[in-house]
């Protein structure tokens, strides 16, 4: 008994109290385009990205393809390139993940008025990994630690499709799990959303497959929310999920 | 003083002579009878016929590769009836290239890759007779956040006669994407092949290439590259041991081993940005050095850390409810673990002490070694208590390192080698928190990959779950699962 309360007492109180407001030292988070001109015909970048999320003229970086490594960073002949620690990233279209000079951050998320007044205080979570690398899945695992303690907010993972809300989709979609994601799909009731969380999820890289990957799934189901990262910080996931419901920190 | 023995062997391809497929396996089973180990058996396209190579670990010299050519087709009279160890690299060679172990006992898809993909209601599972046997299918899509993969067990009651493990759900077509890119542009897709163990993979890829391209790797890049190692065995030791207590609802330890991880991880951060240390290492060198303000914000981490570590360990063995749990459940004895071949730290909790970083230590390991520790009873307990003292350990070894002044941890930005060496095979192992991880890369004429094999520790470790879960209740299966914490997608690639 009195050993339960010493590692009680070190335990300490390590919830984040406004993870909106939260300072993750160090993250390698959102990339920043800066405004000037590049080195003409330079394209260091572009060969740098493992995953072709950078595009030229002028230079943007879609965060649905980017996995924040940073090998464009120290490329740039120009120091057009670099990273914050800002992980509000996700978006609710894949279009609005794309960054640039002009456009600095993703276009926020969108709340919405339906989903808020269904699920505003309580979404209940089906993880699927379709071919994730455990990167994400123990990522969304850490919403329920101590740290993120996202079931506060009256947001958890449940263990049956029959139970859940949302579909929270990690992994590129590999063919040998493109059937099993649909049967899970299948027997959520309605009202159901699809969450993509990491690069995978959203936009297949970085393992586009043309033989491996099938993505049928998320473009016939289209996702409520994207949310970047390889993998996702806990951070972009739970502000993501708030803002989409409209739920205050 | 001897060269220490290297977990890197570089050779060139027209050393290796091709002999025939049967004679190969020949010499694999003399070597196999001489104490040597298997560690890889695969095949590459060349023309119309098949490169088989077989990368062997002998224990007074190190790595040896030996190589044969073989027609399309043809087979050979498999190793597995002698020599379990390597039943599944008997099968996952048959299912990359089609040549048959003939006599295999067990020869069943390893990951329903190529033209087995969407096919996996095809697996031929065993099936036991009679009539009070009931079979109970789990998965592929599991009830908490964790990856897919069929769990079917044939039981009688509640006991377990036998439990069939299909995996392959996770199967991304990995080595052949890597085929893709030029050979020094891999990292950052090497780092997620299987995600949790970013580390060692990234490790391996550059140790090969930085070979292949005849690259000088100081000793201060390879003592930063053993940190990062060391920080990611701790962290997901305790994912480990954080599942095992939830799986118990020992949830004073459940809680305590996430937040303890939090802070390792977010230590991981500070230093490169990551919490799974993604873009920490490159060909070359590391991006992000160890400067003296995360020496000290490393050190203070630990410090505080393994006194919280301490008191939770000794709450959670001294607890009954725990020892009566894990005590004798999911044992692995030592000869089962010979047998099958099995690696790390699922091995070593059933007494057999192989750790890469002691038998093939390279110059790092030379001057910092690394403790081997074992434990005897082969259960879920010992690999509880393991992981426990391999945390320990890493954190002791980290402190050694990080408090030794004269070790310099302020590398320069990575200098990649600017071309590989034609036609030239590298095997290079690193052993992460669940064993050795393989990766073999082979160029071509050209300098480009023409192959890239990649192994995961829970190829061999799968296996031995399936008999570790042998005898005992469905109900204690979880508990079994989480004591060996293996890879899907490192299976599935």
């Amino acid at each position: 008994m009195l050993n339960n309360i010493r590692v009680r007492v070190s335990q300490g109180t390590q919830y984040i109290k406004d993870p909106r407001k939260a300072v993750p030292v160090g993250l390698r988070g959102k990339p920043l385009v800066a405004p000037h001109a590049c080195q003409s015909g330079c394209r260091a970048c572009v060969d740098a990205c493992p995953v072709r999320a950078i595009a030229l003229d002028p230079v943007r970086i879609d965060l649905g393809r980017c996995v924040m490594c940073g090998d464009c960073e120290p490329v740039c002949p120009s120091h057009k390139l670099s990273f914050n620690s800002d992980f509000q990233v996700a978006s609710t279209t894949p279009a609005g993940l794309v960054v640039s000079a002009d456009r600095p951050a993703p276009d926020p998320v969108q709340v919405s008025a339906a989903l808020k007044q269904r699920f505003g205080r309580s979404l209940k979570l089906r993880s699927v990994s379709a071919g994730g690398c455990n990167g994400c899945e123990l990522e969304v695992n850490a919403l329920g630690n101590v740290n993120f303690d996202l079931g506060r907010y009256g947001i958890d993972v449940v263990a049956s499709p029959r139970h859940a809300d949302a579909l929270v989709l990690t992994g590129p979609i590999t063919r040998n799990m493109a059937g099993p994601l649909q049967l899970c799909w299948e027997a959520m009731p309605e009202p159901k959303l699809v969450i993509a969380v990491g690069a995978c999820a959203i936009s297949g890289s970085p393992f586009e497959h043309p033989d491996a990957i099938d993505r049928q799934f998320v473009q016939q189901f289209r996702p409520s929310l994207y949310i970047p990262g390889c993998p996702a910080h806990p951070l972009s996931i739970v502000c993501g999920l708030l803002d989409l419901l409209g739920i205050a920190s | 003083m001897n060269m220490p023995l290297q977990p890197i062997l570089t050779v060139p391809v027209r050393q290796l002579s091709p002999l025939a497929l049967a004679d190969l396996a020949n010499e694999c089973r003399q070597a196999l009878g001489n104490g040597s180990r298997l560690l890889a058996f695969y095949g590459r396209p060349e023309a119309d016929r098949w490169l088989v190579t077989a990368v062997l670990l002998t224990p007074a010299s190190g790595l040896r590769v030996l190589r044969a050519t073989a027609a399309p087709g043809e087979s050979y009279p498999a190793l597995t009836p002698s020599f379990p160890a390597v039943q599944i690299l008997e099968r996952e060679l048959w299912e990359q290239t089609g040549l048959v172990p003939k006599e295999h006992p067990w020869l069943k898809p390893v990951r329903f890759e190529g033209a087995r993909q969407g096919r996996t209601a095809e697996y031929p599972f065993f099936s036991v007779r009679g009539e009070e046997i009931h079979e109970v299918g789990v998965g592929p899509i599991h009830a908490s956040v964790i990856e897919p993969g069929h769990f079917r067990f044939m039981c009688h009651g509640e006991r377990v006669m036998h439990l069939e493990i299909q995996l392959g759900y996770q199967h991304r077509g990995v080595e052949r994407l890597l085929l893709g890119r030029p050979p020094l542009t891999l990292a950052s897709q090497v780092e997620s092949i299987a995600g949790d163990t970013s580390i060692a993979y990234a490790w391996g890829y550059c140790a090969a290439v930085e070979a292949l391209g005849d690259a000088r790797i100081p000793m201060a890049v390879n003592v930063v590259r053993g940190i990062a190692l060391e920080l990611e065995r701790i962290a997901m030791h305790l994912v480990a041991l954080g599942g095992l207590a939830t799986d118990i609802a020992f949830l004073q330890g459940g809680a305590t081993y996430g937040r303890l991880r939090t802070a390792i991880i977010n230590a991981t951060m500070r230093v490169c940005g990551s919490r799974f240390g993604r873009g920490w290492l490159r060909p070359g060198g590391v991006r992000h050095a160890i400067h003296d303000g995360h020496r000290r914000d490393l050190l203070e981490t630990l410090t505080a850390f393994s006194a919280d570590m301490t008191e939770v360990d000794a709450l959670m063995l001294g607890a009954r409810s725990v020892q009566s749990r894990f005590k004798g459940v999911g044992t692995l004895s030592r000869t089962a673990a010979l047998d099958l071949g099995i690696v790390g730290l699922a091995a070593r909790a059933s007494g057999v002490g192989i750790d890469t970083r002691q038998a093939l230590p390279g110059e790092l390991y030379a001057t910092h070694p690394t403790e081997t520790l074992t434990e005897d009873s082969g259960d879920c307990w010992a690999r509880l208590v393991l992981r426990m003292r391999e945390i320990d350990a890493a954190v002791r070894w980290l402190r050694t390192v990080l408090q030794d002044s004269r070790q310099d941890l302020n590398t320069g930005a990575p200098v990649p080698p600017r071309v590989l060496a034609g036609s030239t095979l590298c095997v290079c192992l690193c052993e992460g928190f669940r064993g050795p991880v393989l990766q073999a890369l082979e160029t071509g004429a050209d300098g480009q990959l023409v192959h890239y094999k990649v192994q995961d520790p829970s190829l061999f470790n799968w296996f031995a779950l399936a008999q570790a879960v042998r005898d005992n209740e469905i109900s204690d299966f979880p508990i079994c699962n989480k004591s060996f914490d293996l890879s899907y997608c490192g299976n599935d690639l």
